[in-house]
Order: structure tokens, then C-alpha cells, then sequence
């Protein structure tokens, strides 16, 4: 992992839904190996900066770059996919009727996942080990045979990272992932995050302000479709805006300043 | 802790070999018996009738193996399959049609209900149905490439759930229309009946429909055996996936839009060869076995067998239709209600259908202690 600059690069990003812009001429930038964390109140377009990237919502202008000049706006899902970009959702969504080894299976990076390739392959044994290895990672080398909807939701949710994990993204989205978690349960979602940021490009979504303590270097805080703030953990909480956001003090034309 | 878990999927499976390998026997070899050797005064013995109403339960049976792998393993419900099987029997029928020659009522070498319309002239496109090869090729690859383009629009638009269910229904009820027309040429509302022979075989002789009958099994096993493969192949569990979260699916990389229409196509090729093995058995296909109601009764015989299995879904078609015959033999007219209970009841009580049911009370069975005994671990535990 040389690569320098940015893996992702967001200019002018723009999303309408019907008038309300839940993206407002954003500009966002993460680097190769950053963890990011990105906070902000609801509405404040931060589940629709990830739709945008994985290329789920299209915007009606700006410009999203992968790495140095790949354009992924033309882009369908499973390409941009394809490209090394993966993402857990907030709400765990695994397959509840395979087993836990099928749902990695299913996620592991192969050369093809068209419907041929998929009917005739088989699994090598580099990969049932990647697997495994994968299966112990995230605790769960017990319950390989398992049905996955009978998981618990921490469970569940450590599986779909491992799945993303498994695609070999080079840069990995997730949203909320510790809601609902354990205290225990997000301290070791922290370790887990930390450790693959070592490898990876991360962009974490999160509302829990001590996990967030717990594994960001930079924040970016968003609010209503455009960064209002990034930096440190502690130079974000200190910025007056950012407090004025959180505790509801209406000063629109202070934030859209700030945004312009 | 894996290992008895991988022990009793090993088992199941074996399970599954052991119950196809028996009904196939007992349906290859079994009944044709039955039909040909006991004295025809015997309890033992199969009677054609009897022989040919379960070939026509049979090709139903194809039928619901493909829709089994759309719905019940897809999660995709189709209310259009009728179409798809409509299409394989008219294929064959007008084959059928052409071959009955001047021995037609009014002796024409034209079909019948041409003459009636006063048709003059065999239109075009029953032309290439002179050839039995391309009526044969024509029953799998019309619905094949129908669905094919269907399936494209639709998938492609991302049309799913209820409303690609709608669009199957609708795709229903304009085919039967367009098939009830006398202008189409296909027979109107009386559809294609009155077949004399099959490649030069009479079909009035039972050696014939126990030819046709033998070719329904093997047919089946092989239409099981294809979709087994599928379900059993990596594809088959991207398929379950799908059913699950479509939306994991497409961010792993895969693309649902094709593997959806992947079994689309492939559950229409299924339904278009049971509409070709049911026509020549059954003796007359009109538009009311295609439409609207025919295409949800499909759908009530996988609910009643168990979605998600094959064997559940073939039994489904073979009991609901077994049913249908006893009972309308019987009540006539209670039989609409009947079926309308029947599918109120599986989804309230049984919603995995027959093979549930059966799966649930064995694990009740095998919880309550008594199989315990002969269980190989607790015998070592003995020994």
C-alpha cells in the first residue's frame, strides 16, 4: 500500500430529493489508509454521502473519483464493488437462511461472480483458509455451521464486516456499526476497526461520541449536506459551530458560511 | 462441534438420494407395471386412465420444480408461469393439429377451427410446426426467450416483489386475451384439441400415452436433477441470498438482475417442456389452462407442497391435482372453495407447506427422546 493522495474524492456533490438537498455541494476527501469518522445529526446527509460512493443514490452534479481517476458515477453497484469499495449498512443485513460459512463464502473476492462462474465453482483450499482465519477473527469459529439469522445482533453485525472484509476493499464504508452493540460488544468492534485500518481506507459513520474517542484520528462533521468541520476529536468538539449544531441552536446562515 | 452438524447434512442428503432413487423406481418402473401385467380385475391393477391422469399430475410436477426455484428459493413470485407453460403446449399442439391430416371432421387438410373461421390458407407461422423437431425445440426455446426479454425489462428496471408479481399476472391475462382471439389463429376459446397420433403413434392406444407416461418421469428426474444442481452450486446459494437481503447481494459484488433472470429463464423453460409433455397426454390445451387462475393454482401447489424444497414443491403438484381430481369426481362444485382453504391454511398453519409439516413433527419426534437409543453417538457412549 504506496499509494499516496486520495482514495476517494468528492467535489461539488450535490443530492436533490425533491428540493431538499441532502447533499449540498459537498466536498470530501479521505486518503489511503485514513480512518475516518464521520458524525453529524440527523438528516445530515451522512448515510447519503455513502449511498453516493457505493453508487446506490446517483447526484444530480459534482464529481466522485476513486483512487487517482477512476470516475464512479457511471458506475453500477456491483461494479463500484468490484473496484474495491465495500460497505456494511447500518441495519445488519447478512443472509439469515444460509449458514455463516455460506454468507462468507458468498462475500469472499473472486475473479467472477457472474452466473456461470458461480454454477461450476468450487472453493480452493487458499480460500477455505482465508475463511477460517476470517471466522476466528471475528469470534465466531464456533458457529461455522450455524444458521446466521440465528445469530445474535452483535453477531450479526461482526459477520457483515468480516463479509466486507472478505471482498479485500481498499476502501471500507461502514454505518452505525455498534448500534445496539454491548459496551463490551463496541469496544471490541474499536479494536477490530483499528486493526484493519492498517490495511484499509475506513469511513465510519457513528453517533456514539466514546466510541468515536475510541478510534478516530480525524472527523468530519457534516450538517445539512455539507462539512461543517473536520479535524481532531477534540478540536471538532471544541468548535462553537459544531456545539451550536449539537445543541440545537438554529444559526443556518453561521453554518452555511461555513460551508460555502 | 462441527462435525455431527456436517453428519446430519450428510445424512439428509443421503435421505433425499435414497427417496428419489425409490419414487423413481416405483414411478419408472412400479406403475407401468401395474398398468400392464396384473389382470385388469385385480386390486393391483394401474388403469390407463388412472396411468395417464398421474403422467398429467407429472408435468405439473416439472412445473413446480421451476417456479420452486423462483419463488421459493429467489423469493421472486411470478403469477405468470401458466404463460410459459401455454406456450410449450401450443407449441406441440399445433404440431399435433398439423398432423391430424384429413382425418379432421371436416376433412380439410387445414385444422379444424380454421375451417370454421374460414381460414383459407395455413397461416405463416404454423408453417415451421409441420416439423415435429422444431414444435419440440419451439415449446422450450419460445418460453426460454420470452422470459428472457421479459425477465431483461424487468429486472433491469429493478421491478420486484408485488409489483413484478402484478406484472406476471397482467403478462397472464394478456395472454390469455390474445389467445382466446380467433384472430389469432390459435384456436380461440376452444383452443387445440382432437390429436390423432404423435410421429406416426396413435394416441389413443395405451402404448403410446405409456410411452408418453415413461417419458413424464424421465423428464422429471431430469428437470429434479438440473435443478439440484443449481441449488446445491454456489449459484444456488447466491440465489437464497437474494431472497434474503438483495440488497447484501448486490454490494458483494454480484449482480442480482442476472441471476434473477437467470432462474426466471430457467423456470420457464421447465414450465414450457411440462405444457409440451402435457398436451400430447391430456389430449387438448385451450386458453383457460393459461391464464390467470391456472397460473395461481401453480403457485398454491408449491405453498401446499413446501417452497424452498423440490421434493415439497413436485409433491405439491402431484397431491393438490390428485386432490382436485378425487374431490371434483366427488363435490364438483366445492372445489374452488376447497382450494381457496387449502392455501388459507398453509399459510396460517403450515407455512413450509406439507414437507414442513412432515419436517416438524419428526424433530418433535426425534426432541421427545425416542429415537435416542439408535443414534450412533449414545451407542458408542454404550459400547
Amino acid at each position: 500500500m504506496a499509494e499516496r493522495g486520495s482514495i476517494i474524492y468528492l467535489e461539488g456533490v450535490t443530492v436533490d430529493y425533491d428540493g431538499f438537498k441532502a447533499l449540498n455541494r459537498l466536498n470530501f476527501i479521505v486518503n489511503y489508509n485514513e480512518l475516518r469518522v464521520v458524525i453529524g445529526p440527523n438528516g445530515a446527509g451522512k448515510t447519503t454521502l455513502l449511498d453516493v460512493i457505493c453508487g446506490k443514490t446517483k447526484p444530480a452534479e459534482g464529481r466522485v473519483i476513486f483512487g487517482k481517476d477512476v470516475d464512479l458515477l457511471p458506475l453500477r453497484e456491483d461494479e463500484i464493488v468490484q473496484l474495491g469499495i465495500g460497505r456494511k449498512f447500518q441495519a445488519p443485513s447478512i443472509y439469515g437462511n444460509l449458514t455463516v460459512w455460506e454468507n462468507l463464502d458468498l462475500s469472499l473476492k473472486r475473479a467472477s461472480k457472474g452466473v456461470v462462474a458461480t454454477l461450476v465453482g468450487t472453493s480452493s483450499q487458499a480460500e477455505r483458509d482465508r475463511i477460517g482465519q476470517t471466522l476466528e477473527t471475528i469470534g465466531l469459529g464456533d458457529c461455522a455451521q450455524q444458521r446466521a439469522g440465528s445469530l445474535s445482533h452483535g453477531q450479526k453485525q461482526w459477520l457483515e464486516i468480516a463479509m466486507v472484509i472478505l471482498q479485500d476493499p481498499q476502501l471500507i464504508m461502514v454505518d452505525e456499526p455498534v448500534a445496539g452493540m454491548t459496551d463490551k460488544e463496541t469496544e471490541q468492534t474499536g479494536v477490530l476497526l483499528q486493526s484493519l485500518a492498517e490495511k484499509h481506507a475506513i469511513i465510519v459513520i457513528e453517533h456514539d461520541m466514546a466510541f468515536v474517542r475510541q478510534i478516530a484520528r480525524t472527523v468530519t462533521v457534516l450538517h445539512e449536506g455539507a462539512v461543517i468541520c473536520e479535524g481532531p476529536v477534540d478540536k471538532v468538539q471544541a468548535d462553537p459551530k459544531v456545539q451550536e449544531i449539537y445543541l440545537g441552536h438554529r444559526k443556518q446562515k453561521n453554518a452555511h458560511a461555513a460551508a460555502g | 462441534m462441527a462435525e455431527p452438524v456436517v453428519t446430519v447434512q450428510g445424512q439428509r442428503q443421503a435421505g433425499e438420494g435414497l427417496i428419489f432413487w425409490l419414487s423413481g423406481f416405483v414411478l419408472l418402473v412400479g406403475l407401468p407395471l401395474l398398468n400392464v401385467l396384473p389382470d385388469p380385475d385385480s386390486w393391483l391393477h394401474v388403469s390407463d386412465f388412472a396411468l395417464n391422469r398421474f403422467g398429467k399430475f407429472l408435468c405439473f410436477a416439472i412445473l413446480a420444480l421451476g417456479l420452486d426455484l423462483i419463488w421459493g428459493y429467489t423469493g421472486i413470485l411470478s403469477l405468470g408461469h401458466g404463460v410459459f407453460f401455454g406456450f410449450g403446449a401450443y407449441a406441440i399442439g399445433m404440431h399435433l393439429m398439423l398432423t391430424i391430416g384429413t382425418e379432421s371432421v371436416y376433412g380439410s387438410a387445414l385444422p379444424d377451427f380454421m375451417v370454421w373461421n374460414q381460414v383459407k390458407e395455413l397461416p405463416l407461422f404454423w408453417k415451421p410446426f409441420y416439423s415435429f423437431g422444431v414444435a419440440l425445440a419451439g415449446a422450450v426455446l419460445v418460453p426460454t426467450l420470452f422470459a428472457f426479454i421479459f425477465g431483461f425489462l424487468a429486472f433491469r428496471s429493478r421491478i420486484k416483489g408485488v409489483y413484478f408479481a402484478i406484472i406476471t399476472q397482467a403478462l397472464a391475462l394478456c395472454a390469455w386475451l390474445v389467445f382466446n382471439r380467433n384472430e389469432t389463429n390459435l384456436g380461440g376459446t376452444n383452443g387445440l384439441t382432437d390429436f390423432k397420433q404423435i410421429l406416426g403413434f396413435r394416441l389413443s392406444e395405451p402404448g403410446t400415452q405409456r410411452a408418453l407416461y415413461i417419458l413424464t418421469v424421465l423428464f422429471l428426474g431430469a428437470a429434479y436433477a438440473v435443478c439440484r444442481w443449481i441449488i446445491r452450486s454456489r449459484a444456488g446459494r447466491v440465489l437464497v441470498a437474494i431472497r434474503d437481503s438483495e440488497q447484501r447481494v448486490l454490494f458483494s459484488g454480484y449482480s442480482p438482475a442476472n441471476y434473477k433472470l437467470f432462474v426466471f429463464v430457467v423456470s420457464a423453460a421447465l414450465a414450457g417442456l411440462a405444457g409440451a409433455l402435457y398436451v400430447p397426454q391430456v389430449g387438448i390445451i385451450t386458453p383457460a389452462q393459461i391464464g390467470v387462475l391456472p397460473s395461481l393454482e401453480m403457485v398454491i401447489w408449491v405453498a401446499v407442497g413446501g417452497r424452498g424444497t423440490l421434493v415439497g414443491a413436485a409433491l405439491g403438484a402431484v397431491g393438490v391435482n390428485w386432490a382436485r381430481s378425487v374431490l371434483t369426481n366427488y363435490f364438483p362444485e366445492l372445489w374452488p372453495f376447497f382450494l381457496g382453504g387449502l392455501f388459507i391454511a398453509v399459510v396460517l398453519l403450515f407455512p413450509d407447506g406439507l414437507v414442513g409439516l412432515f419436517t416438524r413433527v419428526r424433530e418433535k419426534w426425534l426432541a421427545s427422546g425416542l429415537w435416542v437409543r439408535k443414534s450412533p453417538a449414545s451407542s458408542e457412549h454404550n459400547g
